[in-house]
């Protein structure tokens, strides 16, 4: 339990070694109350406010534009699709396909490789940790890029905390290096047969993976004006 | 008893005693192994403290005699945690802290981030035609005055010493066309979602008429300075040469891949903010050498001048916010006695005339605006390449995941691959040809 802070810490969490307990922000997006306060003298009346937590809906076919062409490309090309692609989403002009994470590398040979899809370039690698939303909480974000056709997918495969692994991709596109590193230092994913999963912006030595949800942003209490003003993620604010 | 050659020790009645001498460099090597006189291969560390690496990059070069027989890049050495810091402020403060990423560029940074935002709240059609010219009108100022540093620096780092004055006494002309608008001179956090902070003024639109008559010359001067003379020709024709499959392999974008005979630029290819409209072309080059992509950036400001003047003849006057008064956040700005801050007239409305405009005003202050759920990734052309924000919402006021892929990151994996096997000489040139800044290599 946090000495500090109005939230409840139930477990320690990893990596929080200095500086103050790392406290869980707020369970978005179905989180209680407007300011995550609780028990406090907080009479607005918001703390009984339970917000609705969206829903992944898959899209329906067709999806417009270029995204049914890429879907049926692939479906052609990869002969385990079925398999692999766990759900389709559209929303806001991209296409999103969530993919099994074992077959991550797979899919994105063919997306490579194939005459129709041609995604020559991988633009983005990156991570994100849906700490309070989803049990398989990290996510890799695959962004490629068709030079050929102007098009952009995103492919994403989601892993545990507990088995955070993946087959890498620099076999196919040598650009994810960098950028694995970066996913593995800052949340711990370990990408199999990255050839040096090091890491890359925290000092080679450190414990703890910085930009997951469960670690704490660091900081300390500054006095301004008489009052104590607490390091950013603890200070009491709208969710 | 150790044996260390600096500081050997021994035992005495009163205590241990380390006598410690100058080391002989031979002692050294020898009790390691090495021998300096005969081993050709050495290790050299060019560390993060140095002129010549572009700000904070560590290279580790295990040279045979001249030659790069390995290069390894270490990073990471400003790491200041913005992507984190990001998740626990506004939308809008965001802006803020998204511009100091890749410092050379901070326009590039903001509006990409705008984009993602907008993209996110689906207001992407509803900006106005003023903010979108100004911020291409600021972008290709942007653009000049990075360029203006890349050519400084590695004129700098190849020898030609006053190039570096030059470049950056012409870019303190931006800054000062940069500050006229913004108040600041860099890092401005001019561009917020929704449009821009505040209007241009009209000062700094007779100012920027100043410029593009006086800049061509220079760029001019500063041609004729570099691109005849065989110094230049000898260190960059031919060096740290990465061909198309090489930068597409490794992400390169930018001028790097368009030196290299690609012509991807995403203002023509994916274009944003209205690109679509302005009348450039892309520069390219066929040799993927250090002088293909000096020939780049040189023809690559020209362009940009262009546009400049084509954005300023486009300028009408209008709102630079967008009407949704939900979200148009900061609100009308003005000089007071104690400095910049809401103008006379907005108070007076607020408090005064307008419920709505104070109910707004209060909410989008303390709270921030709502943005719906969903992931978008929006990617710009910057100065040095491709700039993407992959941002994640939660459907709360606070940005859930915010990453960056930024192009000096992506550009800086691919310096092994032109330095191995060139001399020492090369790999600076190389690495001065990329155009890192490590404030967006580490972030």
């Amino acid at each position: 339990m946090s000495e500090s802070g109005n939230i409840p810490v139930s477990a320690t969490p990893v990596g929080a070694q200095t500086g103050a307990a790392a406290e869980f922000p707020p369970e978005s997006p179905a989180q209680r109350g407007l300011f995550g306060a609780q028990g406090t003298g907080d009479t607005s009346g918001f703390g009984g406010l339970v917000r609705r937590r969206p829903t992944v809906a898959d899209a329906q076919r067709p999806f417009g534009g270029y995204f049914d062409e890429v879907y049926d490309a692939l479906s052609e090309a990869y002969p385990e699709f079925d398999d692999a692609i766990e759900h389709v989403v559209v929303d806001r002009g991209e296409l999103t396909l969530h993919v099994k994470p074992e077959r991550i590398a797979e899919v994105c040979r063919t997306m490579r490789d194939d005459d129709a899809l041609r995604f020559e370039l991988c633009s983005s690698v990156s991570g994100v940790d849906y700490l309070a939303s989803d049990p398989r909480r990290l996510h890799v974000v695959y962004q490629l890029t068709s030079m050929t056709y102007r098009r952009q997918v995103r492919l994403e495969a989601a892993v545990t905390a507990e088995d955070p692994r993946l087959p890498s991709v620099t076999s196919i596109y040598p650009t994810a290096d960098w950028q694995e590193r970066e996913a593995y230092d800052m949340f711990g994913v370990v990408f199999e047969g990255h050839p040096a999963l090091t890491r890359i912006l925290m000092p080679d030595d450190w414990e703890g993976y910085p930009q997951r949800k469960d670690y704490p942003l660091g900081g300390v209490p500054v006095e301004y004006k008489g009052a104590e003003i607490p390091p950013p993620d603890q200070r009491r604010s709208y969710q | 008893m150790s044996t260390d050659s600096y500081a050997s020790s021994r035992e005495t009645t009163e205590g241990r005693v380390f006598t410690v001498t100058g080391g002989d460099w031979m002692d050294v090597l020898s009790s390691g192994g090495e021998d300096p006189i005969h081993d050709e291969r050495i290790v050299v560390n060019l560390g993060p403290q140095h002129p010549s690496t572009h700000g904070v990059l560590r290279l580790i070069l295990e040279l045979e005699g001249e030659t790069v027989i390995e290069a390894r890049a270490v990073i990471g050495y400003l790491h200041t945690g913005i992507e984190k810091n990001i998740e626990f402020r506004n939308w809008v403060q965001g802006s803020t802290f998204v511009t100091r990423m890749d410092y050379l560029a901070p326009i590039f940074n903001e509006t990409a981030y705008a984009l993602a935002v907008e993209k996110l709240l689906g207001i992407t059609d509803q900006i106005t035609p003023r903010a979108n010219t100004i911020r291409v009108l600021m972008m290709e100022l942007n653009r000049i005055s990075s360029h203006l540093v890349w050519l400084g620096t590695t004129g700098l780092e190849l020898g030609a010493i006053s190039m570096m004055l030059y470049g950056f006494r012409e870019r303190e002309y931006i800054l000062d066309i940069f500050e006229m608008t913004s108040g600041l001179r860099m890092n401005m956090a001019y561009v917020r979602p929704g449009g821009l902070a505040q209007d241009i003024p009209a000062e700094a639109v007779a100012k920027i008429r100043e410029f593009l008559n006086y800049f061509p010359k220079k760029l001019k001067e500063y041609e004729d300075l570099l691109s005849g003379q065989l110094i230049w020709h000898e260190r960059t024709k031919g060096v740290a040469v990465l061909d198309v499959t090489g930068c597409l392999s490794l992400g390169v974008t930018g001028p790097v891949l368009r030196s290299a005979g690609l012509g991807w630029d995403l203002r023509k290819q994916m274009p944003y903010c209205g690109y679509e409209d302005y009348e450039f072309e892309v520069p390219t080059a066929t040799s993927g050498d250090v002088w293909g992509r000096y020939a780049v950036r040189l023809a690559e400001m020209r362009e940009s001048l262009k546009i400049v003047e084509q954005a300023l003849d486009r300028l009408e006057p209008g709102p630079v916010m967008i009407e949704d008064r939900k979200i148009a956040w900061p609100a009308q700005l003005a000089i007071g006695v104690d400095g910049m801050g809401n103008s006379l007239e907005h108070v007076a409305k607020i408090m005064g005339q307008s419920m709505e405009s104070l109910i707004h005003h209060f909410k989008l202050v303390t709270e921030g605006f709502r943005v719906p759920p969903g992931q978008v990734y929006v990617a710009i052309e910057s100065p040095r390449g491709e700039l993407g924000v992959h941002a994640v919402s939660d459907g709360g006021t606070r940005p859930y995941r915010v990453h960056y892929r930024d192009p000096s990151f992506v550009n800086l994996q691919a310096l092994p691959a032109m330095a191995e096997g060139a001399i020492l000489a090369d790999v600076i040139a190389g690495g001065a040809s990329l155009d890192p800044v490590m404030g967006g290599v580490d972030r």
